[in-house]
């Protein structure tokens, strides 16, 4: 079992387990409301979460606006608001940041105290990052060294600082190292668990927050360790099951491994819900085969007939979020009620009636015999997790629907010592780090290799946060002379994941009906290419051909939006299978690409 | 003084755990976490081959007269399948420990010998075949049930 967070904020999660011990976002929105300094790495805010950046956008336009750097090889518009715009080559932001971080260490802006008293493993990160001058990074990256001390100086002078941190780094090479990087820096600086000092490792959507809370991304329900035994016999507990049927014999296996082992005939069935993976997974080519071959069954549960649909055995209609109730949380913890406003159409179901129908016929029992799970309905529900979640760094013991009817929503953890939610973690700066409390024990940031529960002991963190690092290495399909250009994929304002919804919203569709390219002008003019001619971009997984758009991104990229699944023109018949080691999520950002004119524009 | 043989036995021990993960990034290709690790553990055995030259130049390696028997085999060829991909990662596995076991030993004789270069040298080298280890491990550990229960 995994979830769509495989693909889209994996890194998030495997960031914050490495550096603090578990998942859970240290911290808060309204962090950005009062901060002096704001970094996005590779978090093009602006088309991906317009009310958020509508909030910055405020900040930006008021009174003492804050300091704002971007790190994003396109100009963006958070990169044109930027008062220092980064703009790496493609697959280093793991220099980038052991630069930063090399500038905070060098011109002593870190606080020795709260590294002392809350961190493990300053000297072996000093020693590492000591090899990333700005002179080496200005090469790596292909960026002005003085750029990177003056953003270096920015963070490190400023009495507050947030960072958000999204797909420009979670979806490229040596994302999880990249990401824990950014943990880094405010760590050396003591720089979270008060107002406008905070890490904000962000979420694509709700529901990618809880399948990582929940479970529904392989890992155990409330952020428990697989292979801590206590941590198995409480759910055990909780379910009144025999612990060896919990799966905790391996580490989950990812979507990435999922397919290959459809591939390979050794999974035969596949129940794919709310999801689109004929378009969001890498290599499209590949996984449409995979979906029709013979030896998968395939089901899908979706609210609308999808490009995954067309491949499906059974097709189940599911409701619409309109049309069930339960709830989400967004990516600074707060837990929203979202009741159901009319019925599903037709003979559509809520998913959770679709699954509670499969375990019912499936004869899923207890060990006293009763049906499992025991309860009915979305409240129901909600309780058991309520009881599931109590005690872990995602406590959600204090909340009721009630509670949570007609208010903006509350922060976990919420419990009985914080009835009113958490507004930020870790203001005490106690990890949870330790032995018998940690969500896993870490992992080698440069392969994934599982550090095991012994040497993790010895380490004995208890409740300082892990200091990681890891040196930048190329990236695997770097350009060439065959395929000179490297592929950048990502979003647009107006779309979400693969249009389900948004492109059956007229407006929406009307402003982007197709896909495009974009192209450095500099080198659109080498190719002889002009805004709006027909271009065939190539990678060596195949081609598409779409509109080309010249723009100010960085020389050397070439940028297709992801949301669309024709085979003619998905950006992800070009992308590469090829994931990052620690958090699995796939490298969309990455392979390289020849760009040629088919047409002219008009013709 | 047998220390060259042993550095004689780090060099070739290197050389064959090198091709031998070369061999199984070509072969497991379709697994591609595993293609791209067995090529960057590659890159890392040459790299520390090259790094024993400046002791094979001071000590001597393979001297006439070596031991017989002393060098362990590579994989000559992949198998398929999951059980395959297991058998073979079990394989790189034990050449990477008889690698790590040939650094401990070497260490042990450069302390003795006072040569700090070696020192050094040989704790680096070690750190990253361990590193190999844990991957191995981790991979060979994720891939068991599905290998052993299910696949055909």
């Amino acid at each position: 079992m995994d979830g769509n967070t495989r693909l889209c904020t994996a890194t998030a999660a495997a960031s914050l387990k490495e550096t603090f011990g578990a998942d859970g976002q240290p911290g808060s929105y309204a962090d950005i409301d009062v901060c002096d300094t704001l970094f996005c790495f590779g978090h093009n805010v602006a088309a991906t979460q317009t009310v958020l950046w509508a909030r910055m956008l405020d900040r930006l336009a008021g009174t003492s606006p804050p300091h704002l750097v971007a790190v994003d090889p396109r100009l963006t518009e958070v990169a044109k608001a930027a008062e220092i715009h980064l703009a790496p080559k493609p697959g280093t932001n793991l220099a980038l940041v052991n630069g930063l971080l090399q500038q905070l260490i060098s011109n002593d802006w870190i606080d020795h105290d709260f590294i002392d008293q809350h961190t493990k493993g300053f000297e072996e990160l000093a020693s590492l990052v000591a090899n990333y001058p700005p002179p080496r990074v200005a090469e790596i990256c292909g960026i002005d060294g003085r750029d990177v001390e003056a953003a270096a100086e920015i963070f490190g002078t400023s009495a507050t600082a947030v960072s958000t941190v999204l797909q420009g780094f979670y979806q490229s090479h040596q994302a999880t190292a990249a990401s824990v990087a950014v943990n880094n820096m405010h760590l050396l600086r003591g720089m979270l668990g008060r107002p406008g000092a905070g890490i904000l490792q962000m979420n694509g959507q709700p529901t990618a927050q809880n399948n990582r809370e929940t479970g529904a991304d392989g890992d155990l329900p409330g952020f428990r360790n697989w292979e801590n035994e206590q941590h198995v016999a409480r759910l055990a507990e909780l379910w009144d099951v025999d612990p060896i049927v919990i799966p905790h014999w391996a580490e989950p296996t990812h979507a990435m491994q999922i397919f290959r082992y459809a591939e390979q005939g050794s999974i035969k069935f596949l129940w794919i819900a709310g999801t689109n993976p004929a378009v969001s997974l890498a290599e499209l080519a590949r996984i449409r085969r995979i979906l029709q071959q013979e030896s998968l069954f395939v089901v899908v549960s979706d609210g609308y007939l999808t490009e995954t649909t067309a491949f499906a055995d059974v097709v189940l209609p599911a409701a619409l979020w309109g049309e069930k109730t339960g709830t989400y949380t967004n990516t600074d913890r707060t837990v929203h009620l979202s009741e159901q406003a009319v019925a599903p159409p037709g003979e559509a179901r809520s998913d959770l009636e679709i699954w509670l129908d499969y375990a019912r016929r499936m004869g899923f029992t207890d060990r006293s015999g009763r049906p499992l799970p025991p309860w009915d309905t979305p409240a129901q529900a909600f309780d058991a997790w309520r009881e599931c979640s109590r005690g872990r760094p995602c406590d959600y013991s204090g909340l009721t629907y009630d509670k949570l009817r007609g208010g903006p929503g509350i922060q976990w953890p919420c419990t009985d010592e914080a009835p009113d939610g958490t507004e930020r973690l870790y203001i005490d700066h106690d990890f949870p780090t330790y032995q018998e409390q940690c969500e896993n024990y870490g992992h080698d940031l440069a392969t994934g290799a599982a550090v095991t529960a012994i040497d993790h002991a010895a380490e004995r963190f208890d409740g300082r946060a892990r200091l990681k690092a890891a040196d930048w290495i190329p990236p695997t399909e770097a350009p060439d002379e065959a395929y000179p250009i490297s592929l950048l994929t990502g979003r647009t304002v107006y779309h979400f994941h693969t249009r389900t919804k948004t492109g059956r919203a007229p407006e929406l569709n009307a402003v982007a009906p197709e896909p495009w390219v974009e192209l450095a002008t500099s080198d659109a003019a080498d190719l002889e290419i002009n805004d709006g001619d027909l271009v065939r971009v190539e990678s060596r997984r195949g081609a598409v051909e779409v509109a080309a758009r010249c723009n100010g991104n960085r020389p050397g990229t070439a940028f297709l939006p992801f949301h669309y699944g024709d085979p003619e023109t998905a950006a992800n018949d070009l992308t590469p299978t090829s994931w990052d080691p620690v958090s699995k999520q796939p490298h969309f950002k990455s392979g390289a690409v020849r760009v040629e004119r088919v047409a002219e524009s008009g013709d | 003084m047998h220390l060259s043989s042993y550095l004689g036995l780090l060099e070739t021990g290197c050389a064959t755990l090198a091709k031998s993960y070369r061999q199984v990034a070509k072969g497991h290709a379709e697994e591609a976490d595993v293609k791209v690790l067995c090529e960057q553990f590659a890159r890392q055995c040459d790299h520390q081959e090259g790094l024993l030259r400046p002791f094979t130049e001071r000590y001597g390696s393979h001297p006439s007269g070596e031991p017989e028997r002393l060098h362990a085999d590579g994989l000559s060829k992949t198998r398929s399948g999951g059980l395959g991909l297991l058998r073979d990662l079990h394989d790189l596995y034990l050449l990477a420990s008889y690698l790590d076991m040939a650094w401990t030993l070497v260490g042990q004789a450069a302390k003795g010998a006072r040569d700090r270069e070696l020192i050094e040298t040989v704790d680096e080298c070690a750190k990253q075949t361990q590193a190999q280890q844990k991957w191995l491990t981790t991979r060979l550990k994720a891939a068991a049930p599905q290998a052993l229960l299910v696949a055909d």
